[in-house]
């Protein structure tokens, strides 16, 4: 068994109505340290209201070498972004 | 009945000493994690004893802030509870400590956010908060190490054993906290259970801490935290 302990993933959720966004990542032996640790690594400066932790161990990541085929082809198809539309004003968020 | 004056010195000097005991471990946790968690906690405690300390100083009406009450008083001065002024000796022992003192302090600080005094009232309001995670901080980890491998079980043993006979201080009656104790001994109690941990052996009390009555080991810790107002009164950085 390795000495360290597993890396978990954070994400916060800054304000309600918003996604838990991936902040950082921690050490820790359990769930609730994890938790724990997040709390006071990542939102001690009033960065969040809610948290999500997760096992490194868990997340599968796409291959940076299969990268050209996953994402180039999207680079010339200008038709999929939603900029033909205006935004009214004071939305802060879309 | 203490007054306000005795009353938040009591309470400040609790806090500051306990939070300068646990920025001791600042670059020495076993983990990073740990280091900030610690460091957090003693931060919230620098801040309650920053407030208590000002009030103090206001009740006595003698023109001292809450700086002059932290840098310029000598051992004698100060009441803090012996437990909070005990040496960290390894991660269990702290924890020990944090464990008995938190679940003390957060029963303390929800009475004293309904005291008369407005502003005393006010700063129980605001710690308790802050002392409802230390408490259960420390209550997960002695679960952690007591319910975890033979030597983090006999490592938080022996740092229960050597906290015990601090104890007693806390419900002095004269601060109006022995009414706190049949609370504090289920929290104890239910902990400890989880951890599969006994409750350590009666040891006879030692006291004297609220009365200016220290152990050798209270002189350092000031030497250290005052050294810089000593030796330059008044700097500001």
């Amino acid at each position: 068994m390795s000495k360290e302990w597993p890396l978990w993933e954070v994400f916060v959720r800054a304000k309600n109505g918003l996604a838990h966004k991936h902040a950082g990542s921690v050490h820790a032996a359990d769930a609730r340290m994890a938790l724990e640790a997040a709390r006071d690594t990542y939102t001690r400066r009033m960065e969040g209201i809610s948290l999500w932790v997760v096992p490194s161990a868990s997340i599968t990541a796409s291959d940076p070498g299969e990268a050209a085929a996953l994402f180039e082809p999207a680079l010339d198809k200008v038709y999929r972004h939603p900029t033909f539309y205006t935004i009214p004003e004071g939305v802060k968020n879309i | 009945m203490a007054s306000l004056f005795d009353h938040a010195l009591r309470l400040g000097d609790d806090s500051l000493i306990l939070g300068q005991r646990l920025s001791e471990w600042a670059g020495h946790a076993p983990m990073l994690e740990v280091d900030l968690a610690l460091a957090n906690i003693a931060l919230d405690l620098v801040g309650q004893a920053t407030l208590f300390l000002k009030l103090a100083g206001e009740a006595e009406g003698r023109g001292r802030d809450a700086d002059a009450l932290a840098f310029h008083r000598d051992v004698l001065d100060f009441k803090n509870c012996l437990l909070v002024e005990q040496p960290n000796g390894d991660f269990a022992q702290t924890i020990a400590r944090q464990f008995l003192f938190s679940a003390w302090q957060e029963l303390l600080l929800a009475e004293i956010a309904r005291a008369p005094d407005a502003t005393l009232a006010a700063i129980g309001a605001k710690s308790v908060k802050e002392v409802a995670y230390h408490a259960r901080y420390a209550s997960e980890w002695v679960v952690r190490l007591g319910d975890g491998t033979e030597e983090s079980r006999r490592r938080m043993v022996a740092g229960l054993d050597s906290m015990w006979r601090f104890v007693d201080e806390l419900f002095d009656p004269q601060d109006g906290a022995a009414s706190l104790r049949p609370a504090w001994d289920a929290r104890i109690a239910e902990t400890l259970r989880a951890a599969s941990l006994e409750l350590p052996k009666p040891r006879r009390a030692v006291t004297g801490g609220r009365n200016g009555h220290h152990s050798e080991h209270l002189g350092h810790l000031l030497s250290e935290m005052q050294f810089l107002q000593r030796a330059y009164p008044g700097a500001t950085w």
